[in-house]
């Protein structure tokens, strides 16, 4: 077999490629950028922030109980994003949820585990709806999760106002709900302890069992993931259940732990996940992105939220560092892509 | 090996969606070892065949018979278990995956046990290279490195590739070299002749008559969905060839007319 290729030495081994390893994989890494924004981030913060306690026990958890919340939602949303789909439905899932397992337990007198199942079981029907009509149709997940934000939001509001005629519901659990998903640990909400948990799952999902390559190669190029034999629907419509129940988790969290809720949709909680996954590197039309990545993107939106009331930066400000930051790397996203594909062990390129 | 067994048949088959005829009575046979050049002008009808072979759709009528026994299948995976792999104009492949994950994409291999399986990744990049490098890609020595960083021919390759080492024993080609240039477009129909010489059935798809008179053993024309023609290599001329492709129309009164329209303007 000849061959006219233009690489003028031979490779001596693909082993050669071993000493760089550690430096490609580094930069290939989507958590690279989000990594370096978050450490800048936090260091301008803990120098406006110092004087007022931003580097204490105390102030780390404050930013990092806001992170949580968005942070549990945040990772499912962004393997989403990575297989090529979006859900904005969990700003509607969210309230819903919390509602849902306030009323029942707290009006009806259901027993906790079972709200917390029914409350599960719901999230995981809207999932279930909003997988089933995006694989279905061609509508695009965009329009089908807009749809259903506003049905499970109008739903919510409207329901909750006709069996409890309130729009708020307040909780008593019991303990071990309390220590399970409402109390805090050396400062920090149970909350965080699941997003912990769950980022040490999602990231084996994502980046070391099989299943994580399936999303990545749905994302990158769905026909060619069909045609490889990937269940592309039955995946989709699974991330979608996942992002449901997930976001389920972060509503339960949240009444248990405020002992109320309220049934008014969370439009902020579609921008901060999507601000998340995007600040963390995740591409907006799928196929790149990662856990630690979308984890540091939380962070530093945890830290401009929540960590300004630590500076004298003006709080209203927080919008507008927000608004630039998520500019900027999505501007640098380009950079660190390119950057990943052209990298390559083998430093002659033609 | 060099047997004339027809390792994929088709038998009459006829393909229309809903009032749409779209294929016509085909018949046609593919032997292991032989390129089949599927030629005919755009809309003929080459992709609906032969996604009518790979197991996307269908047929409306007749049957389709693999190494002589009739065969039906309920998707493209079925297919591909069959032996037949399709290669779309891209590559199918997926430019920001690694080299080694979008080789194994559907089929990692793992190593661990129960829910703890971890895509092993140095055996993934071990193999990957290695196939790829024996299709005389030798430009290729990181499993690590993304696809997207590949040239048009590398990932076309590539594709190839992975279809000949996940056992593919026909090899179906939608105008591979059609984004390429002449160099890249050398490259994958050296790749073609190697899948050849390696025993597959080569299906090819192509607008070109110059890669087609390259490879090609057998040659079989779409009209409007029906064959025009089917012959071997050397019993028609390149001009008959290109006349065929251009739908039956003769290229010298093709070339005249655009000559014509140009001389209006
Ligand atoms: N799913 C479908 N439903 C209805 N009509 C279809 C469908 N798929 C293909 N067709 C029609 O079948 C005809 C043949 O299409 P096909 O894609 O097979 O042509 P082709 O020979 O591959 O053309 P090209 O060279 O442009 O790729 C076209 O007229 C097309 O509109
Ligand atoms: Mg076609």
């Amino acid at each position: 077999m000849a061959h006219t290729e233009t690489t003028s030495s031979e490779p001596s081994s693909p082993k050669s490629a071993s000493s760089q390893f550690s430096l490609g994989e580094l930069i290939r890494s989507p958590a690279m950028g989000a990594f370096v924004g978050m450490v800048i981030v936090f260091a301008i913060f803990a120098m406006f922030g110092f004087s007022r306690n931003f580097l204490s026990i105390a102030g780390f958890a404050n930013w990092m109980n806001f992170a949580s919340t968005v942070g549990i939602i945040a990772i499912p949303v962004a393997f989403l994003m990575i297989a090529g789909e979006l859900d904005i439905s969990t700003g509607a899932v969210l309230p819903a949820s919390a509602m849902m397992l306030g009323i029942s337990v707290n009006h009806y007198d259901f027993p906790m585990w079972l709200g917390i199942i029914m409350t599960l079981t719901m999230a995981a029907s809207v999932g279930l709806v909003n997988g089933l009509l995006v694989t279905r149709t061609q509508v695009p997940s965009f329009i089908v999760t807009l749809a259903t934000l506003f049905a499970v939001g109008g739903l919510t509001l409207a329901l909750s106002d006709f069996l409890i005629n309130n729009t708020n519901v307040s909780l008593q659990s019991p303990d071990w709900a309390k220590a399970l998903f409402g109390t805090r640990y050396f400062g920090f909400r149970s909350a965080v302890y699941w997003w912990i948990g769950l980022i040490v799952i999602f990231w084996f999902f994502l980046h070391k069992s099989p299943w994580g390559n399936w999303v990545f190669a749905v994302g990158g190029d769905s026909e060619s993931a069909r045609n490889a034999g990937i269940p592309v629907n039955k995946l989709k419509i699974w991330l979608f259940v996942l992002c449901s129940v997930c976001t389920a988790l972060a509503g339960m969290c949240q009444v248990i732990q405020f002992n109320s809720a309220q049934s008014a949709t969370f439009f902020n909680m579609i921008f901060f996940t999507i601000i998340a996954s995007v600040v963390g590197g995740v591409l907006l039309n799928g196929g790149f992105g990662s856990v630690a990545g979308v984890v540091f993107g939380t962070m530093t939106l945890g830290i401009v939220q929540q960590g300004i009331n630590y500076t004298d930066i003006d709080r209203n400000l927080s919008l507008l560092i927000i608004g630039v930051m998520l500019l900027i790397a999505v501007l640098m996203n380009g950079t660190f892509q390119s950057l990943a594909t052209s990298w390559s062990s083998s430093k002659k390129e033609d | 090996m060099s047997n004339s067994e027809n390792v994929l048949e088709l038998k009459n088959v006829d393909k229309s969606f809903g009032p749409i005829d779209v294929l016509h009575n085909i018949s046609l046979s593919v032997k292991a070892g032989e390129v089949l050049c599927l030629l005919g002008d755009n809309g003929a009808g080459k992709s609906t065949l032969i996604k009518t072979m790979a197991g996307v759709h269908a047929p409306t009528r007749g049957e389709i018979l693999m190494d002589g026994k009739p065969i039906s299948f309920n998707g493209p995976k079925t297919a591909q278990e069959a032996g037949i792999a399709c290669v779309h104009q891209f590559g199918g492949t997926f430019p920001l995956m690694s080299i080694a994950r979008s080789f194994f994409a559907g089929v990692e291999p793992t190593k661990g046990w129960g829910p703890f399986k971890v895509f092993d990744r140095e055996k993934a990049n071990e193999i990957a290279v290695r196939e790829v490098r024996n299709f005389g890609i030798t430009r290729i020595e990181d499993g690590d490195r993304l696809v997207g960083g590949l040239s048009g021919g590398e990932r076309q390759s590539l594709a190839i590739a992975r279809a000949v080492y996940f056992g593919a024993r026909v090899l179906i080609l939608d105008e591979p070299t059609a984004a390429l240039g002449v160099k890249q477009s050398a490259h994958v129909l050296r790749i073609v002749n190697e899948a050849k010489r390696r025993g597959l059935a080569v299906i090819f798809i192509t607008h070109q008559v110059m890669h087609a008179m390259a490879v090609g053993d057998h040659f079989a024309v779409l009209i409007r969905g029906s064959i025009a023609a089917d012959f071997r290599k050397g019993e028609r001329s390149r001009e008959e060839i290109a006349d065929l492709m251009a739908g039956g129309e003769s290229m010298v009164d093709l070339e005249a007319s655009i000559d014509g329209e140009a001389a209006t303007v």
